[in-house]
Formats: structure tokens, C-alpha cells, sequence
């Protein structure tokens, strides 16, 4: 069991979100940064869709009822175990009566914290994601108080070569107040002048104090419209990410966000670089620079195979004299492959020599 | 013709149109109907709205150029496709009352009775265009004119839920407790919205909806049959 002695500023039970459910108006929610909460999972040896506790900004202090690895990840709140201080994005073991804590952001604006075996909470339509504004899923479905508690699934105080699981720091995305994000257009940037494009992609936004899990608000340059839109579309589904324009102010859609909505789109934000987004601070800066569907994807593809290789490495590990020192075989399975532009669908499969 | 447009890198949005019509949506069901039927690997979920379906993928399982070219195929063959019938669901409502708090106001407003705005309301079939906004809200279309009404100036802080509304040209179903200014009619004892259930939502988008009247014993009949746990009956619904 976990108690929180501080709850922090808004400290809530995430995984990957409820998917499946949005044609029912049902948001998906999930961790705002994906990337930062997978790694998390991975260092404690959990499935990456595992639920996590997600800080933002000022973080909890919790205790350990029993013995049990864990790992923080995401924004820098200047983590401490006992008192001393521990390093971001590597596996610690906490012995029962050990106190964690997360004081403040130093850098990045919210951290993640994975506990091996998960966290006793039942899912709800397939995720232990908290959703808040319906009041369902996570811990009671709302933030976390002080004093609360959470059962841990499977409790876990032994992972083989436990200082070993960390992250390398090539794979760490800087924690910076001024990013550049790449986005897609689409599905309605035909509703934007030329002009109204060359703004938002020449400016830099600040990011709006009134942003929340739901949506990013962006303070800057208005957007122009195309001559003959009023603004408003008929509702159309709204993704992770997209940058939605209401009354010329850019706003991005993040987790918590509404399923549908009747204000045009002019882009989305490229699932590899939402985590840079996620981790920006009321005041942060931001600039978007367009790329096509396809490149994006290439981007995204190389950075799940860092997760995918950092994950079998750890799991090489739990292997006792597994495959010696040589490489691992090639899993079965199937792969897409890029050759100029064109797209290849690859299936490795097994076969046994010895029959 | 549709148009296949890219919403994110990891989302298409297949667009039959940009206006509320009967016609734009059939085809926005088709398309869902035919899209699910073809179990491509790698989408995770449609989401089909008034006038469009976005399709949610896995790029690591499907890339873009791939998937555009599946769902054209659809789409083409959308005319030829074979779509069973939408459903329908009639949904039992007690109007008036402390249930429906504005049924007097929205009759006087209207100079007609609450019987007859009662009958208004219960004579069309209304398509559900779309689930959004909260999960299992229905926008559905056929609301009859003569009891189109505005919003309350002040909206009410906490609306039940289940409490059947009027705003506008618009008529719905509260599915969860939430503020809102819409008029209220009356309530279903249905739970449009149950996390806890297995089928958690109970309208699908598509379906037709017909409202009818019922007293207040078969309310509690109702909510006692369905939910007998709210009556410390324990939940196993024999």
C-alpha cells in the first residue's frame, strides 16, 4: 500500500487512456505525456499501459506501506527518497516506511511515478485512467487528497540488476520553457487564409494560465480565417493534439478533451512531440513547424523502437543466461519498412529446422 | 463524394459533408457499419459524428498511405454495401412534475397545455446523430418546431441524471449529473450512462429514438427492476 501525506497540486491515476469509447462522448483522458509514463513502466518491469500516479507541478509525498521498486519520471520536481535526493528516469527500491517526494518542478511541468506490479484500483471501460470531470476511473474518480491510499497489484522489491535500470540520457527529450513542436495540417486548414497559416506558423505562443488536462490555450497572434468561413464547422471528432481555433485563438486539445466540437481545426500536433507540449508551464513558449502525415509517423516509429529496445533489454535481464552475449533472435512478427516513400509491409515468421 | 482528409498522424477523417442532414449521416452509418466490418489491423476506433468518421490507428501496425487506400476502397463501395437497418430505442419518460421542473413554462410560453407538448414531444422518431460533449449524449435531430424553445438566462447548477431537456431547436437526455441551461421536461428512469455496466452506453449513434409517457409507479418500477441496487436489493438482477 501507498499513502499520499501531500496530495500536491493535481495528482491523478493515468495510464493510456479509455479507447474504444469516443464514439459514445466518452473522453479518453490517460497520461498527458505518454512518452514520459511508458518509460516509467518500463524501468519497475511493467506492461507500458500499466496505470501511473501523474504530478503536476508541485508533486505528492508518499509513503511505502511494504517494500517496493519504483521509478520517476517526466518533469524534474527534484525527487527525494528519505530526504535525499534520487535521480529522475531510474528504478529505486523504497523499503516499507520510506517516504518519496515530489516538492516542485524544476524543470517540465509534470512527472510520473511507476510502481512495479501496478496499482490495486479496477479498471473502469477498459483503463484506470481518472476522468475527472465525469468523476470515473483512477482513485475514486478525482484527484488525489491528502491521506488517501492505494493498494499496490503485486508488490515488488526484486528486479535483477536493479542500478542498471535507468534510462539512457540519449533517449531524454530536454526539458525546456521554449519548444518547437511539429504538427500535421488538417482537417480543416482550408478554413485559414494563407496569411492566417504564415501567422501561426512565424509566431511564437505563450502558454495560457487557463490551460488544463482538457486543452492547451495559446496566447499570440490570431489566426486568420479563409474569406467565407464564419468560424464554426458542423462537430467533427477532435484527436490528441489538435489545434483547434476559436475566434482566431490557437487551442490544443490534450488529454482530458471533449470527443467532438464545432470549432474548425487547423492541424495536430505530432504524437512524438506532444510530450514536449505536455511539459510546458503557464508562460512557456512555443513555435509549430509543419511536416506531412508520413514523416511524422517515420518519427514516431523510431521513437517506440527506442522504447521496444530499451524494454527488451531490461527484460534480456530477467532472462537467467538467456541467449549468452549475442544478440537477441529476431522476435516473429511484422515490420514496416520505408524505402523512398513507399511503404512495405514485412512478416518474419518461424520456422522449425529441426523437424 | 467523400473526402479523406488527415486529422493527426494517427487519425483520418473521412468527411461526407458539413451540414446536418439525414442523408449525410446515412452515409456516415454506412461507412462505420462497413469500416468495422472490414476489421482492418492497426485502427483502434471510429468515431463517427453529424458529418464525418474519424478512423483512430496504430501507425507502427498501418502506415498513412496504406490506410488511405483501404478506406477509399470503402468508401467506393459504399453503394454495393449491404447496411442492416439502424436500431431503435424507446425511451420511457415521466414529464412534469418535480421530474420536469420548466414542462409548465415551456406550455405557457408556447400557449399550449402540457399535455400537448407532452404529445409533441412523443410523436416523432428522432435520429441520433451523434454521441459528444458528455459520454452517452445524444444529438438528436426531428425536434418538432412548434416547441422549439431558448435556453433558461440562468442555466441551473446541478441537472439530474436523465432529465430530458429542450434548447433551441434541439431536444436530449441528460446522461450524467451536470450543470446545463437546457429546459427540462421530464426524466427517464433509463441510465443512458452506466461506467459500471457492461455495455456502458446505451444508444448507439444512428439509432432512432422514440420518447413515450409514464407515471410515476412505473418510474419506480422501472428503476427498481434495472437498478435494484439503488434500493439496497443488492446487484445481482435476477
Amino acid at each position: 500500500m501507498i499513502t499520499f501525506q501531500k496530495k500536491g497540486l493535481l495528482t491523478t491515476v493515468q495510464d493510456l487512456g479509455r479507447i474504444g469509447y469516443q464514439r459514445y462522448g466518452m473522453p479518453v483522458c490517460g497520461a498527458m505525456d505518454h512518452y514520459a509514463m511508458e518509460l516509467a513502466n518500463i524501468l519497475v518491469n511493467n506492461p507500458r499501459s500499466e496505470a501511473v500516479i501523474e504530478a503536476t507541478v508541485m508533486g505528492p509525498t508518499i509513503v511505502f506501506g511494504e517494500a517496493e521498486i519504483f521509478a520517476v519520471t517526466g518533469g524534474d520536481f527534484g525527487p527525494t527518497l528519505n530526504g535525499q535526493p534520487i535521480e529522475n528516469d531510474r528504478a529505486y527500491l523504497a523499503e516499507a516506511g520510506d517516504v518519496l517526494s515530489l516538492p516542485m518542478a524544476k524543470a517540465g511541468a509534470r512527472a510520473y511515478i511507476a510502481f512495479a506490479g501496478g496499482l490495486d484500483l479496477e479498471e473502469v471501460m477498459g483503463s484506470r485512467s481518472t476522468f475527472l470531470k465525469g468523476g470515473v476511473g483512477g482513485f475514486k474518480g478525482r484527484p488525489i487528497h491528502d491521506g488517501d491510499e492505494i493498494g499496490l497489484r503485486a508488490p515488488c522489491e526484486y528486479l535483477p540488476d536493479l542500478e542498471d535500470r535507468f534510462v539512457p540520457a540519449k533517449m531524454l527529450p530536454e526539458l525546456m520553457n521554449e519548444v518547437t513542436v511539429r504538427f500535421t495540417y488538417g482537417p480543416q486548414d482550408d478554413l485559414f487564409s494563407a496569411t492566417g497559416k504564415q501567422t501561426f506558423t512565424s509566431s511564437e505562443y505563450a502558454l495560457s494560465d487557463k490551460s488544463d488536462r482538457m486543452g492547451f490555450r495559446l496566447d499570440g497572434p490570431p489566426v486568420e480565417r479563409a474569406a467565407g468561413s464564419d468560424g464554426n464547422i458542423i462537430s467533427d471528432g477532435i484527436c490528441f493534439g489538435a489545434i483547434q481555433i476559436t475566434n482566431g485563438q490557437p487551442i490544443v486539445m490534450m488529454a482530458d478533451r471533449q470527443t467532438t466540437g464545432g470549432y474548425p481545426k487547423l492541424g495536430c500536433v505530432i504524437t512524438a512531440d506532444l510530450p514536449l507540449l505536455a511539459q510546458l508551464k503557464a508562460g512557456d513558449k512555443v513555435r509549430f513547424r509543419p511536416v506531412s502525415a508520413a514523416a511524422a509517423q517515420a518519427v514516431y516509429r523510431r521513437q517506440q523502437k527506442a522504447l521496444n529496445d530499451l524494454e527488451k533489454r531490461f527484460l534480456a535481464r530477467l532472462k537467467p543466461e538467456a541467449e549468452g552475449e549475442g544478440e537477441l533472435p529476431a522476435p516473429a512478427g511484422r515490420f514496416l519498412i520505408y524505402v523512398d516513400g513507399e511503404e512495405y509491409d514485412i512478416y518474419i515468421e518461424e520456422q522449425n529446422y529441426d523437424a | 463524394m467523400a473526402k479523406i482528409l488527415t486529422s493527426s498522424d494517427c487519425s483520418l477523417c473521412v468527411e461526407f459533408g458539413n451540414a446536418i442532414s439525414e442523408e449525410i449521416n446515412k452515409q456516415v452509418r454506412s461507412f462505420t457499419v462497413a469500416a468495422e466490418a472490414a476489421e482492418i489491423e492497426g485502427v483502434t476506433e471510429l468515431v463517427p459524428t453529424y458529418r464525418s468518421v474519424t478512423v483512430h490507428y496504430r501507425p507502427e501496425v498501418i502506415g498513412y498511405a496504406r490506410l488511405y487506400e483501404k478506406l477509399s476502397r470503402i468508401v467506393n463501395g459504399l453503394q454495393e454495401a449491404d447496411i442492416p437497418p439502424a436500431g431503435e430505442i424507446r425511451v420511457p419518460v415521466l414529464y412534469g412534475g418535480s421530474h420536469g421542473p420548466d414542462l409548465e413554462n415551456v406550455a405557457k410560453l408556447h400557449d399550449m397545455t402540457p399535455e400537448e407538448v407532452i404529445k409533441i414531444h412523443t410523436a416523432p422518431v428522432y435520429l441520433n446523430y451523434m454521441l459528444g460533449f458528455l459520454p452517452g449524449f445524444c444529438y438528436l435531430g426531428g425536434l418538432d418546431e412548434r416547441i422549439h424553445t431558448p435556453r433558461l438566462t440562468t442555466p441551473r447548477v446541478s441537472i439530474p441524471a436523465g432529465s430530458v431537456g429542450i434548447a433551441g431547436s434541439q431536444t436530449g437526455i441528460y446522461p450524467l449529473t451536470s450543470p446545463g441551461g437546457w429546459q427540462l421536461i421530464g426524466q427517464t428512469p433509463l441510465r443512458l450512462y452506466d461506467p459500471k455496466r457492461e455495455k456502458a452506453i446505451l444508444v448507439d449513434a444512428g439509432m432512432n429514438m422514440i420518447f413515450y409517457p409514464i407515471d410515476e409507479a412505473e418510474y419506480e418500477r422501472i428503476r427498481r427492476e434495472n437498478y435494484p441496487e439503488e434500493y439496497g436489493e443488492g446487484g445481482d438482477k435476477a
